[in-house]
C-alpha cells in the first residue's frame, strides 16, 4: 500500500508535469510523422463520419413509411443510439482540439507543450471536465456495439451459437472508458496539485 | 376472448392507408392468427365492409406469405414462427392487437397488409443459384460433404422469403435473406465456381433495391420464423469483401474459337 502510495504520489504528485512534458516533445521529435498521424486521424474521422451520414440517409429512405407499433426485442442501447453518439464524439473531437491542443476554447492560462497544467486548469470547470465524461460515456457505447460489430462486419468473427454474446467489446469497452475517465474524475477530485511549468523552468 | 385489433387499411398503393379499429369476439384460444383474421373478414363482410386483404398460402410455415407486423413484432410474439404459426393463446382476453404490413421501400404497398417482395426475387436472380450442366442424373452423394458443412448450409438454406428480417430491421436491411442465400450456396461444393460472382451480384442487386444497410442489432435473427443466424450476414460480408479483392469479370470470348 506504502508502495502504491509513494507510486502514486511520485507520477501524480512530482513527475507528471514533466513525463507530460517529455512527451510532449516526444511527440514533435518528428514533425513531419506527427502531421502523418495527425492527417490519418482526422482523414479517418472525416471518411467514418462521411460513411455513417450517408448510410443514415439510406437507412432513412429504405423506410419511409414509420410503424405505428414497433417492439424491438434485442436491440441494444448502444446501437439505438449510436448515431447521437457519434455526433457528440465528433462534437467532443472538435472541442478538445480546440482546448487541449490549441488551447482556444475555456482554456485560461493555457501554455503550450505543458500538458500537466493545461489539463489540470482546462478540466477544473466540472462543465468542461462533465463534457469529457459525456463523452467518453458516448464512447463506450460506440466501443461497445461498434468492436462487436466490426467483426461480423469484416467477416472474420467465428460462428458463434449466441452471436449476440460481447464479452470481448464489454471489456474493451469498460478498459478504454475507465482509463480516460480517470483524468476528468482525477481532475473534479482534485487530484492535479499545481506544478511548475516545465516549459518556463526550461527558459521558453 | 374478446381482442381488440387496430388493423392497416389501403385501398391501393397511391391511397393514404390508416389503422382501423375492429372488436372482434369469440376468438378460440386454438384459431391459428390467420382463421382469427378469416373470422375477422367474415365479421366484416356480414357488416357491408370490405375486408382486409392479407397474402396466405400454404399455412404451414413453409411458404412465406402470411406476413403480419402484429404489435410491432415480426410474425408476432412466438419465437421460430410465422403467422400461421401463431394461436391465439399466445394472446389473452381483452388484449389490444396492432397489425401492419411490412413495411420498406423495397417492399412496395399492394392493399392492406399485403406487400409486394418480388425484390427479393430479383436478388435471387443476381445471382442465387448454382449452375450444373444437363444430362444424367448425378449419383446422390457423389461429393461427399462433411456434415458440420451441410449442416450450417442446411440451417441459412431454411431461409423461406417471408422479409419477416426486412420488416424488423430498423434500417429496413435485407442483409440476413441475401446472407442466407450465399451462406447456403456459398457453403457446398457446388457453389464454388459462381462464388465470388454471386456474392458481388447478390449484395449490389440488394442495395439497388433499396434495402438499408446492416447496423448488427440482431433484429432480424430474432424475428426470423427459421431462426437463422446473423452468422450469415458476416459470411456474407467476408464472402463480398474477398469477391471486390479477387474478382475479374470475364472477358467476352469475341468471334468463333
Amino acid at each position: 500500500m506504502a508502495y502504491l502510495a509513494r507510486f502514486w504520489d511520485s507520477t501524480i504528485g512530482k513527475k507528471s508535469a514533466e513525463a507530460m512534458h517529455d512527451y510532449a516533445t516526444l511527440l514533435r521529435t518528428s514533425m513531419p510523422v506527427l502531421w502523418g498521424a495527425r492527417i490519418a486521424l482526422i482523414g479517418a474521422v472525416v471518411l467514418h463520419a462521411v460513411a455513417a451520414l450517408q448510410l443514415t440517409q439510406r437507412s432513412n429512405a429504405a423506410r419511409p413509411q414509420a410503424y405505428a407499433k414497433k417492439a424491438p426485442q434485442v436491440t441494444t442501447f448502444a446501437a439505438k443510439t449510436i448515431r447521437y453518439g457519434g455526433v457528440l464524439l465528433l462534437a467532443f473531437i472538435v472541442f478538445h482540439i480546440l482546448h487541449m491542443t490549441l488551447g482556444v476554447v475555456a482554456a485560461p492560462g493555457f501554455v503550450h507543450l505543458d500538458p500537466y497544467n493545461n489539463v489540470r486548469q482546462g478540466l477544473a470547470n466540472p462543465l468542461v471536465a462533465g463534457f469529457y465524461l459525456l463523452a467518453m460515456a458516448a464512447l463506450g457505447l460506440h466501443l461497445y456495439h461498434g468492436t462487436w460489430a466490426v467483426f461480423r462486419t469484416l467477416g472474420v468473427a467465428r460462428p458463434s451459437p449466441t452471436p449476440l454474446k460481447r464479452r470481448l467489446a464489454v471489456a474493451l469497452a469498460a478498459i478504454v472508458v475507465l482509463g480516460f475517465a480517470a483524468i476528468p474524475l482525477g481532475a473534479l477530485a482534485g487530484a492535479f496539485t499545481e506544478q511548475p511549468s516545465p516549459v518556463t523552468a526550461e527558459g521558453h | 376472448m374478446r381482442l381488440t385489433l387496430h388493423v392497416w387499411r389501403q385501398s391501393g398503393p397511391s391511397t393514404p392507408g390508416k389503422l382501423e379499429t375492429y372488436p372482434i369476439d369469440g376468438v378460440d384460444a386454438d384459431m391459428s392468427f390467420l382463421e382469427m383474421f378469416d373470422m375477422l373478414n367474415e365479421q366484416l363482410t356480414l357488416e357491408g365492409k370490405e375486408p382486409v386483404a392479407f397474402a396466405h398460402d400454404c399455412r404451414e410455415g413453409i411458404c412465406g406469405s402470411c406476413n403480419m407486423m402484429i404489435s410491432g413484432q415480426a410474425h408476432g410474439p412466438w419465437k421460430g414462427a410465422t403467422t400461421c404459426q401463431l394461436h391465439m393463446r399466445a394472446f389473452k382476453d381483452g388484449d389490444e392487437i396492432w397489425v401492419e404490413p411490412w413495411r420498406a421501400k423495397a417492399f412496395p404497398m399492394v392493399k392492406d397488409l399485403v406487400v409486394d417482395r418480388s425484390a427479393f426475387d430479383r436478388i435471387i436472380q443476381a445471382g442465387g443459384y448454382i449452375s450444373v450442366n444437363t444430362g444424367g442424373a448425378r449419383d446422390a452423394n457423389e461429393i461427399l460433404i462433411g456434415k458440420e458443412v451441410v449442416d450450417e448450409s442446411m440451417d441459412a438454406a431454411a431461409c423461406i422469403g417471408c422479409g419477416a428480417c426486412v420488416a424488423a430491421c430498423p434500417n429496413a436491411s435485407a442483409s440476413l435473406f441475401t446472407g442466407a442465400k450465399i451462406t447456403h450456396l456459398g457453403l457446398l461444393p457446388q457453389g464454388q465456381p459462381e462464388r465470388d460472382r454471386r456474392a458481388l451480384a447478390m449484395v449490389e442487386q440488394m442495395d439497388l433495391e433499396g434495402f438499408g444497410h446492416c447496423t448488427l442489432t440482431g433484429e432480424c435473427q430474432e424475428a426470423c420464423p427459421k431462426e437463422i443466424s446473423i452468422d450469415v450476414i458476416k459470411r456474407m460480408n467476408r464472402d463480398y469483401a474477398v469477391a471486390a479483392a479477387r474478382y475479374v469479370e470475364p472477358k467476352e470470348t469475341a468471334g468463333a474459337g
